[in-house]
């Protein structure tokens, strides 16, 4: 990384925020900000940090969040009301760990769906949440009424203790407690699941079969995000001496999207401009005469263009101002280059490749790692009558490049699909060094050691070169889920080798930190590969490599998987014949949906079954 | 134990509440299946059809003359919005239609606050619908025998239009197939328009047939549309027939909880919900690899 990672550049954004949490308390009243406004600020700006971290970062948009700043808030206030705990700091405590356990069970349904079936199934449970506070709990949470007499947390032990009561203490405990949730808000993001959270944003699919447990890590952002709403519930209640019922309310959960909107999402400190916007307006429009009851139906416009128009909201925007001019530049120079490369097509220097791909790290092969690498054994796939591939069975050898090849609608793709588990068989199994890979699915099969680079380009458009080489590097380095969430994403120093060797492979060096979207095609494809690549497979899957490449890039391509097969199988899909005759070192021809041969190029080349069937049988009996 | 005449009446309670919310779902599920834009403005829509019948039925003495002109106003509504707004939305994420459609909910509800305040409002029965019916095992009140009825011919005819019209063909090609009917060369952006003001008439008469029943405010719609929701995740994305079950099961489940311990209605109903979601995801009627 060329960053230049200073001790006070690495915590700049904490260090003004810092500043200006200390100056707003002297500042801001003047403004009609009062120290009550700005403390509920805070809270809906701690609430939105998990918000964002699950929206901004991971794009999962919930409509739910209420719930768990409900259960902490209610957990916390019963906790310490009824007598049980005397401590607020620990009912606290447990309250937030109330709300992360509800966010393990609801999340655990909800991330089963995407989209926008997410939205609607935290919507529901939202709502659910809202129903049990009010009529099963009700002796508990006080119903309609919510809690009252909630104490405020005191610093220091027996008669010496400070109480953090209303007003500029109050601020202060919110302040000191939003900069540490910030502060390990933005490690999250920056750390590996944070990069791996924001790939899934970015291509979900491509992210499970790289080897990455996509349920999991979906799972876990909502689950912090539930432990921020939980906490923050827990102090609005403290704070406020009363938890109300409406903590649990759709409109919470509404109002919350709505801030981090305007305020700007993915930027974590959105949520708290946006409150800061929301309430201040809802504050002072209400003394405006003639304009008071109009408050929310302005705010609603003004949301309404906003999304339209502006979707970045305040800090967004504002981000995206100042880098743009920078950007434009950096942009500028990357589409030359891609112009540039479009025209020559550049080569790949081979030999060093050669030595680069041997030095990547295996998978250790399970099972009895014998002489055959994957053995594909009476696989079908049926689809109602239709055959797709029918009880097909060949082993692919170790160390080889093994083509398969046939007519278009000979089953080569379906087949390609069940090898690395993306379509599951009707019938049949794929053995890898003797271990079953059917049944186990995408992620466990690439854990193992299969990887694969798709016909059609599945990228990360907005990740850079060595980012979506790094979340590659990341998924056999660290297994399937593992949450390290404050580490850097860049300090795990075999995945950084690993990414500046498959790098240096694919010649992408001056490309290492331009977008995937900027890139020139072939560069695409490559990137594609090097994905495939950087998880260090044994067995690679190359679903038509060549396809849309200038011959030029054809040439580079072609040598760079012979320079990939010195230290590992090699198993490819392509229509490029002249291509696979020179580079395979077996190949499989179905037809069909069957097998109609398997050997070596030379006897491929002569046999009369396959040339009847890629010449559709014309020239047995007809003048061709 | 409730008596054997309360679970009867609650067992009418919940398929007059089943079918509205069937009607609701209908109008939010062919919305989704064929724009693939979640609604979120769909609770307000139903508030909006709900104000409509108070303003417009204390002009005319004729009730189904005021579901006319109101259904006529929800089509003009719809229309529009489809034209100013949500047709901005296609080519963008399923998040940001989200966004939209919840501020323009907002934006809806707040002009009915600014419009009659928040207080509740009273929408008479109509003069066919008072009273009570003999049902020979039991009495009921009349007009919710009639709003069954009528939202049941409204479903019919929504099923008419769906499987025996050629928009309705267009409709169903599309919830099955999105990119394919653009491709055939139909003109994708009128249909999507009309399906969408179609979906805001659906939801706004359910409005409309309600409000006699219930005290008419802003907020009544979210609910609502809360519920609607778990209908469509009961029912299967897109799916009619999943909407209209989904619908009559998820108003059976709150009427007859009710019977037993009111505080659990709506609480059952999400759990119910929930054991669907772990059983069957894709919803009773969904097919399997839809989003």
């Amino acid at each position: 990384m060329k960053r230049s990672a200073g001790p006070l550049r690495a915590v700049l954004p904490e260090t003004i925020l810092a500043l200006v949490l200390v100056v707003a308390p002297f500042a801001l009243p003047p403004l009609g900000f009062s120290y009550d406004l700005l403390s509920r600020v805070l809270n809906w700006g701690l609430l939105g940090l998990g918000f964002d971290i699950l929206f901004g970062l991971t794009g999962l948009l919930s409509f739910g969040q209420a719930a768990f700043y409900g259960v902490g808030g209610f957990v916390t206030a019963y906790l310490l009301v009824s007598g049980k705990v005397a401590s607020v700091w620990l009912a606290l405590g447990i309250g937030t760990a109330a709300a992360g356990l509800f966010g393990l069970l609801v999340g655990w349904l909800a991330v089963r769906r995407i989209g926008i079936y997410f939205t609607m199934i935290t919507l529901a449970f939202g709502q659910m949440a809202y129903f049990i506070e009010n009529s099963p709990l009700s002796d508990f949470t006080g119903g309609e009424n919510g809690i009252a007499g909630v104490p405020v947390p005191t610093l220091g032990f027996g008669e010496g203790a400070i109480p953090l009561s209303a007003g500029l203490p109050m601020y202060g405990l919110l302040a000191v407690v939003f900069l540490l949730g910030f502060a390990l808000a933005r490690r999250i993001v920056m750390s590996p699941v944070g990069t791996i959270l924001l790939a899934i944003r970015e291509n979900t699919g491509r992210v499970a079969m790289l080897g990455h447990d996509v349920p999991g890590y979906k799972l876990a952002a909502f689950v912090i995000a539930a432990l921020y709403a939980g906490l923050a519930g827990g102090l609005l209640g403290s704070f406020q001496s009363y938890m109300p019922p409406d903590a649990f309310a759709l409109e919470t959960s509404g109002q919350l999207v709505v801030q981090t909107i305007v305020g700007g999402v993915g930027t974590l400190i959105g949520p708290l401009v946006g409150a800061a916007i929301w309430l201040w307006l809802r504050d002072n429009l209400q003394l405006v005469p003639g304009l008071g009851a109009f408050w929310k139906l302005i705010l609603g416009i003004a949301f309404i263009g906003l999304v339209i128009g502006l979707r970045r909201g305040i800090c967004g925007e504002i981000a995206h101002r100042m880098n743009r001019r920078r950007e434009r530049a950096a942009l500028r120079h990357e589409a030359a280059i891609t112009e540039a490369l479009e025209q020559s097509g550049a080569a790949v220097a081979t030999e060093t490749a050669k030595a680069i791909f041997a030095s990547l790290p295996l998978a250790a092969p399970g099972g009895t790692a014998g002489e055959v690498a994957l053995s594909v054994r009476h696989l079908s796939r049926h689809y109602g009558g239709l055959k797709a591939v029918d009880d097909v069975s060949f082993d692919i050898r170790r160390g080889t490049i093994h083509a398969v090849i046939g007519p278009n609608g000979a089953g080569k793709s379906t087949l390609f699909k069940m090898l690395l588990e993306e379509v599951s068989p009707s019938s049949g199994e794929v053995l890898l060094f003797g271990e079953r890979l059917t049944g186990l699915g995408v992620t466990r099969a690439a854990q193992l050691g299969v990887a694969k680079s798709n016909q059609l380009n599945q990228l990360f458009p907005n990740l850079t070169v060595r980012q979506s080489l790094r979340v590659a590097a990341l998924a056999r380095r660290r297994g399937k889920l593992r949450l390290d969430l404050i580490r850097p994403a860049a300090s795990l120093p075999e995945v950084e080798a690993q990414v500046d060797r498959v790098i240096d492979a694919l010649g992408l060096h001056d490309r290492a930190e331009t977008p995937a979207h900027i890139l020139a095609y072939g560069e695409k494809r490559r990137l594609e590969i090097g994905m495939a690549l950087a998880t260090g497979p044994n067995v690679l899957l190359l679903d038509e490599p060549l396809a849309g490449m200038s011959p030029a890039e054809r040439l580079a391509t072609r040598d760079l998987i012979r320079a990939i097969a010195v230290s590992r199988t090699v198993v490819i899909v392509e229509h490029d014949l002249d291509a696979i005759f020179q580079l395979a070192d077996h190949i499989t021809v179905l037809h069909e949906g069957r097998l109609l041969a398997g050997g070596l190029p030379e006897e491929i080349a002569r046999d009369q079954a396959v040339q009847d069937a890629y010449l559709g049988g014309l020239h047995a009996d007809e003048p061709a | 134990m409730p008596s054997w005449a309360t679970l009867m009446s609650q067992a009418f309670n919940g398929l007059a509440l089943g079918t509205l919310l069937a009607l609701v779902s209908s109008g939010l599920t062919i919305i989704l299946g064929t724009l693939g834009v979640l609604n979120f403005a769909h609770g307000a829509l139903f508030t909006v059809g709900a104000y409509a019948i108070f303003v417009i039925f204390q002009y005319t003495s004729s009730f189904l003359l005021a579901l006319l002109i109101g259904s006529l106003f929800m089509l003009a509504l719809g229309l529009l919005l489809e034209r100013i707004i949500v047709r901005l939305f296609y080519d963008r994420p399923h998040e940001d239609q989200i966004l939209v459609t919840y501020g323009v909910g907002i934006v809806l509800v707040e002009a009915l606050r600014t419009g009659f305040g928040s207080h509740a409002q009273r929408v008479r029965l109509p003069s066919w619908g008072t009273g009570v019916s003999e049902l020979g095992f039991m009495m009921y009140p009349t007009y919710r025998l009639q709003l069954i009825g009528m939202v049941a011919a409204l479903l019919v005819t929504l099923y008419l239009v769906l499987y025996r019209t050629s928009l309705g063909l267009i409709v169903r090609a599309g919830i099955d197939n999105p990119g394919m009917v653009g491709i055939l060369g139909i003109d994708v952006r009128r249909t999507f328009m009309i399906v969408f003001a179609v979906g805001c008439v659906a939801v706004g008469l359910a409005g409309m047939l309600y409000a006699p029943v219930v005290a008419v405010s802003p907020d009544m719609g979210a609910s609502f549309m809360a519920q609607s929701f778990v209908v469509i995740v009961l029912g299967g994305l897109g799916s009619f027939p999943g909407a209209v079950i989904g619908g009559l099961i998820a108003g059976e489940i709150i009427a007859i909880t009710s019977a037993f311990n009111s505080a659990y209605s709506e609480v059952m109903l999400y759990g119910v919900m929930a054991l669907i979601l772990v059983l069957r995801p894709q919803g009773l009627f969904g097919s399997e690899g839809r989003v």
